[in-house]
């Protein structure tokens, strides 16, 4: 019962960490750009669905309505005012300016919303328990939320860019952005658009993460953010099932640790496993190989 | 002798210069006593980041690959640091402090470079984002692992323990898991300090303008290039990689034996992140300014304290902004629109040529 109770909570963060990753591995795949101020969205969104809920009193459905489209527009606007400028530069200046992005986010948060720990507040989300087996199971309802979420968002980023126009433009893209830019596809607009998704995603996973994990600062986000990147790098980096698939077993082999090996030691035990995974196949579980071209 | 390589010189005899007159004068308003109190403490701290942040610029700026655990290696460094000198000091009676202090560092320094070799060995591999990625994941392997350390002096016997303390009750203890290095002596000095700079000043220096150095710097350059003309690309990095870790770590010892106890939370990614800042501030590549840059930004917290909550807010505008300023192409068309003629006119008619190291 214990096992199966961890398992049911791995799966839940890792829930959790393939929405994150999807956006992660969206960027990258698109941008070429690993996005570290990725993760301070999600807690941008979490701080804007905490508001909402505690200060204005908006119903819950609004709240994570109004946290995605706030985090839209900040994910747009953090494009074309840092990055954009920076899309012919080497990786390692784009690097350091996103590096300096998360960092403006958490200090904006830290003058805004201060220091202190904000509790998330109860909602639909995550009011009830769900007895399984005979009540010899209890699964919170954040943790079922998260999954079906994960579910929901992942078939729907299938569909999108299979079967979408700009779906399909955001693939050509990301396969040769300048044979794309040949066949008239607009480069700068369909970046922009993946920033939106991926930001949009994040404001979810930002409001599921403090309804599993209720205490919010402004460094929240940074860890799962991290460990949503190992979680795509480990699924394999550009790919949407490989985010998902990533995710989900982290976040399994996270609980884990901590409930069979130590508690202390659990974010070491992920990052080990990302070493590993990178170490044995670079390109992840369902990622396709790259070649470097002279 | 070239004019690339008079350049040089002249660049190096300067860093030198501004080191050494610095600690002149550091030391001449110690001596009458005209420094403030703020400013005394901080001595020893600015030598270990301007250590930090030339060693780290070793790696960014020469070697081409963005590290972000850096503060591991130099939480390393400390624990080691602080193990060696309390271990002469109780176990060994080594009371004569420049002796402990000296050997704490090299075993810093020492321990720190094996972390290097350990980690570079499976990181070099990769490149990239993934490289910057791996090296963060170690830095908080190490910050996890120091947290479930337990060591402890029983006589002249040294005991380990790890995840539970299981030491025997009348052992002094040296660290003590997530409560860190406790009861250290302080014996950092800022002569030694000085001393431990100027040792990086030259290694670093040395190596830049050795052929192993313009080896680095071709790897950075084009790595397919460079190994198409028989660089071991690997072997070069992971000398650049190493010797910022030696570095780093006896940065650690100095700052970690500076303070009474260190504790793991003192090395996170956000310390990483600072020491990244002063490298990019100061230029990548550029070891003069690294010195700059982070001397200065030790100091102007301590000036600045009442805008202390917006300092990080400031140091990421400014990040992003030297980012966008060094790499855009238009912006940097139109900066050399105004610098070129300025230069020119500084100059006579020469042409202005790649300044930097």
């Amino acid at each position: 019962m214990i096992f199966l109770n961890n398992l049911i909570s791995g799966i839940g963060l890792g829930s959790i960490y393939a929405i994150i990753a999807l956006g992660y591995t969206m960027v990258y795949g698109i941008a070429k750009m690993l996005n570290f101020a990725h993760g301070d969205v999600i807690m941008v969104g979490a701080y804007i669905a905490f508001c909402s809920l505690q200060y204005w009193g908006l119903p819950p459905v609004v709240a994570i309505l109004l946290a995605m489209v706030v985090c839209t527009v900040m994910g747009v606007l953090i494009e074309g005012l840092a990055y954009r400028p920076l899309r012919q530069a080497a990786s390692l200046a784009v690097l350091i300016t996103a590096i300096g992005m998360s960092y403006l986010l958490q200090n904006l948060a830290l003058l805004i919303w201060g220091a202190n720990t904000k509790s998330f507040p109860r909602t639909f989300l995550n009011s009830s328990t769900i007895p399984l087996l005979g009540g010899r199971l209890s699964i919170p309802s954040a943790t079922l939320f998260t999954i079906v979420a994960n579910v929901v968002i992942m078939i729907a980023l299938t569909l999108f860019t299979s079967r979408t126009k700009m779906g399909k433009a955001m693939r050509c893209v990301s396969e040769d952005r300048g044979a794309a830019e040949l066949m008239g596809i607009n480069v700068n607009r369909t970046i922009s658009l993946t920033f939106a998704i991926g930001s949009g995603l994040a404001a979810i996973a930002g409001v599921l993460l403090c309804s599993s994990y209720p205490n919010l600062t402004p460094t929240t986000g940074s860890m799962p953010g991290i460990k949503a990147f190992t979680a795509a790098v480990f699924g394999g980096i550009g790919s949407i099932p490989g985010a998902m698939v990533g995710g989900v077993l982290l976040g399994v082999i996270e609980i884990f640790g901590k409930a069979y090996i130590s508690t202390e030691l659990g974010d070491a035990i992920v990052f080990a496993v990302l070493i590993i995974v990178l170490l044995l196949k670079p390109t992840g579980l369902l990622g396709k190989p790259m070649r470097e071209k002279v | 002798m070239t004019r690339a390589k008079r350049n040089r010189l002249i660049y190096n005899i300067v860093t030198y210069a501004v080191v050494i007159a610095a600690f002149v004068i550091l030391q001449s308003m110690i001596a009458n006593k005209s420094i403030s109190r703020t400013l005394k403490g901080q001595l020893v701290p600015i030598c270990s980041w301007v250590i930090m942040a030339i060693s780290l610029n070793l790696v960014i700026g020469f070697s081409g690959e963005l590290s972000l655990g850096h503060a591991g290696f130099m939480s390393v460094g400390a624990y080691t640091g602080a193990i060696v000198s309390g271990y002469l000091l109780t176990a060994r009676g080594v009371e004569t402090e420049w002796l402990r202090l000296a050997v704490a560092i090299a075993a810093g320094g020492v321990a720190a470079g094996i972390a290097g070799v350990l980690i570079g060995i499976p990181v070099l591999r990769l490149r990239g984002d993934y490289l910057a990625i791996v090296t963060l994941a170690f830095g908080e392997i190490i910050r996890n692992l120091v947290n479930v350390i337990y060591v402890g002096v029983d006589g002249a016997r040294m005991r380990f323990s790890f995840l539970n303390n299981d030491l025997p009750e009348g052992v002094t203890m040296l660290v003590d898991g997530a409560k860190g290095a406790v009861g250290i002596k302080r014996i950092s000095t800022f002569t030694a300090g000085f001393v431990l700079v100027m040792i990086t000043l030259v290694v670093v220096l040395n190596l830049v303008n050795s052929r192993a150095g313009r080896a680095i710097k071709a790897t950075r350059d084009n790595r397919i290039a460079a190994e198409s003309m028989g660089v071991p690309v690997t072997k070069y990095k992971m000398m650049a990689f190493v010797t910022a870790a030696v570095l780093a770590g006896m940065a650690g010892a100095l700052y970690g034996l500076n303070s009474s106890t260190i504790v793991p939370a003192q090395f996170t990614f956000n310390q990483s992140i600072n020491v990244l800042v002063f490298v990019v501030l100061g230029g990548l590549g550029n070891v003069l300014g690294s010195v700059i840059s982070a001397t200065l930004l030790t100091i102007l917290p301590e000036v600045l304290r009442a805008f202390a909550d917006y300092r990080m807010l400031a140091y990421a505008i400014v990040l992003i902004l030297v980012m966008i300023f060094t790499n855009n192409p238009i912006v940097r068309s139109w900066a050399d629109r105004i610098v070129a003629p300025a230069k020119r006119l500084l100059r006579g008619k020469r042409k202005a040529e790649g300044g930097d190291a």
